[in-house]
């Protein structure tokens, strides 16, 4: 981090929202975490698995549109790039699950850094429908695969080895080390946020050329910022892969952007908990709707709206002015 | 490939380019006039085919159901704007996606619901289900080229209208600077609703254009969406103009691309893996396309707004 140097300024103190977003957070890890425990069947610690899955993807994305400002529509790419990744090693006789993250790290970083160094030329609309063509090109290079199932995917046979052992493939514990996973993607982009780092993307979200003035090259925050979501959706990805013992072109489609914009969106921009709420949420709203009803989208659509016309800023927002009239 | 069949991927090209137009048109007006993302935009174009459809079926006549589903679509896009649209337009670009987007799967599920989940097809009356000898051996359907017709002179109704009237210099007065505008003592909110209004029906007419082509299905409109997207990025957003260029531009190498590149990959790879990876690289040709154009010109080809 070069550039000006600012002067030395004590660590920010937590606000109330802050505190919200930590108490909300704490919660939900902790619901999440009592789960397997709980009694629930199969069925519902897999969807409690997808959920924290798409929450991690969702707040790396809150990283890029929360603090940095940048609306990515291709995010779900880097999730389809890290299953792959692992899907193909699996499937050539790689099985050391540290050596296949360590790849899913690399490639996923390296993906982030080229698109991201392309779309940050340019900004507001233009850099959603920038990011749209490199997930669609991954899209359908991923669907080109064809010695790797093509358009209908790949089933996993064989799955990997953690340090030797089949923690991978056992329910429970990877469940916790989906959990865990959730856990340090929520804590590491909280810290971030608040971090000289995450200042300088927020000041440069608002008022990029003051911070240009400033003398920090917003550019490199913004491609960095790109960067480590990047690496973290490859991850979710890479759990993904595990989790289903399946992967396929769709889990990098276009509509599964949305979704994770709506996740962040749902939950309210800004917050790693909105985020979290979101993915919840999401996930609950559409099994939760399906069982009701089998045209479950005649009710969640215009859910959507109304959430936009009343309850502007997600439901963290909802939350904070609960919050706030007790207080 | 021999210069027939080129010919005739060269006006299936043109064809698509056209389709794009329309519904790239409406799409880049709301988009430069008022600042708004409608991503239900697709929905209108699903819409309109299968009002052209129903109206069709139930009048026995294709014209008269043409006729009906456009003002239908136009009652519907003028309905939804009223309702909810307008209460968006100051809101962030965020809130304007996720509120069309529930739009999108309320009214695709509702096309499910209601016309069921086969994909349709309308049948065209005989006058214009005969093909036409273009040169010795090549055949083309009539309603392709009155298709590419009825394209080209919407397109040049839209010039005029857009370049040579009074609404038309309001319109891309609000493209440049919409506050202005306002301040000098036009009904914005009047302007808004015209233009909305119109760019529903345009978009409905190109999906009552393509239902004779192509099945009629619940999630038509999404991937056209997008490709119409892609139009208004590269032709740059607010201008007609570029919509206009973008699409044919757009269609054309896609057309071209499907049938091109596996052809071309042949002379460097074996057939079988030329086939495999050709469509992929095919489909992907319009976003390298777009991400080229905004590579070197990170606003499009011809941007309305603020920088000339």
């Amino acid at each position: 981090m070069t550039g000006a140097s600012l002067p030395a300024v004590e660590a920010p103190r937590l606000t109330a929202h802050d505190r919200l977003d930590w108490t909300i957070g704490a919660v939900l890890l902790v619901l999440l975490a009592a789960l397997p425990w709980s009694g629930a069947d199969a069925y519902i610690t897999g969807l409690a698995m997808k959920a924290m899955i798409l929450a991690i993807a969702a707040i790396s994305l809150d990283l890029l549109i929360g603090q940095a400002g940048l609306v990515s529509l291709g995010h779900a790419a880097f999730i389809a790039l890290g299953a792959y990744v692992t899907g193909i090693a699996l499937e050539e006789g790689l099985y050391d699950a540290t050596a296949i993250l360590a790849l899913v790290i690399v490639i996923s970083a390296l993906f982030a850094l080229i698109t991201g160094a392309i779309s940050l030329r340019t900004s507001g609309v233009y850099f959603i429908m920038i990011t749209l063509a490199f997930g669609q090109m991954l899209f359908f290079a991923t669907a080109s695969l064809s010695q790797y199932g093509g358009d209908d995917g790949l089933t996993l046979w064989s799955t990997s080895e953690l340090f030797g052992t089949s923690l991978l493939q056992d329910e429970i514990s990877l469940f916790l080390i989906i959990l865990a996973t959730l856990a340090l993607t929520w804590i590491a982009l909280a810290r971030l946020s608040k971090s000289r780092f995450g200042r300088v993307l927020n000041a440069a979200r608002q008022a990029p050329v003051r911070v240009e003035t400033l003398g920090f090259e917003v550019f490199r925050y913004r491609l960095a910022a790109y960067t480590i979501a990047g690496m973290i959706a490859g991850i979710a990805g890479f759990l993904l892969a595990h989790q289903a013992e399946f992967v396929s072109p769709a889990a990098g489609a276009w509509q599964r952007s949305g979704d994770l914009i709506m996740m962040v969106l749902i939950g309210g921009i800004g917050t790693r908990s909105g985020a979290l709420l979101g993915a919840i949420v999401f996930v609950a709203l559409e099994e939760g709707l399906s069982l009701v009803l089998h045209e479950w989208r005649l009710i969640f659509g215009p859910l959507l709206v109304l959430l936009v016309l009343f309850a502007r800023g997600g439901l963290m927002a909802a939350l904070s002015r609960l919050a706030g009239a007790r207080d | 490939m021999s210069t027939t069949l080129l010919l005739i991927q060269l006006l299936n090209g043109l064809q698509l380019g056209v389709l794009l137009f329309l519904v790239a048109a409406g799409l880049t007006l709301v988009f430069g006039v008022m600042g708004f993302i409608n991503l239900a935009h697709g929905v209108q174009y699903m819409v309109g085919a299968y009002l052209a459809l129903a109206f069709t079926g139930l009048t026995g006549s294709f014209l008269a159901g043409l006729a009906l589903g456009l003002l239908t679509a136009l009652l519907l896009g003028l309905a939804l704007e009223f309702l909810i649209f307008r209460h968006l337009y100051d809101r962030d670009h965020l809130d304007q996606v996720l509120a069309t987007f529930g739009i999108i799967l309320f009214l695709n599920e509702a096309a499910r619901v209601i016309w069921g989940p086969t994909p349709l097809t309308l049948d065209l009356p005989l006058w214009l289900s005969g093909t036409i000898p273009l040169t010795d051996g090549l055949l083309y359907p009539v309603y392709r080229l009155v298709l590419i017709g009825v394209g080209l002179a919407v397109a040049a109704v839209l010039y005029l209208v857009v370049n040579h009237t009074r609404t038309g210099m309001l319109i891309r007065a609000g493209a440049t600077n919409p506050d202005m505008v306002s301040a000098l003592g036009t009904d914005i909110h009047r302007l808004f609703m015209v233009v909305f209004g119109f760019g529903a029906m345009l978009a409905g007419l190109a999906g009552a254009l393509a239902a004779p082509i192509f099945s009629v299905e619940p999630n038509m409109g999404d991937d056209l969406l997008i490709t119409a997207f892609v139009v208004i990025i590269i032709g740059g957003i607010g201008s007609i103009r570029g919509a206009f260029i973008a699409a044919l531009l757009v269609g054309l190498v896609d057309t071209l691309g499907r049938s091109l590149v596996t052809d071309g990959l042949r002379l460097f790879l074996d057939a079988s893996a030329a086939n495999q990876i050709g469509p992929a690289i095919a489909s992907m040709l319009v976003y390298v396309l777009m991400a080229g154009v905004l590579f070197f010109r990170p606003t499009g080809l011809f941007p309305a707004k603020g920088m000339a």
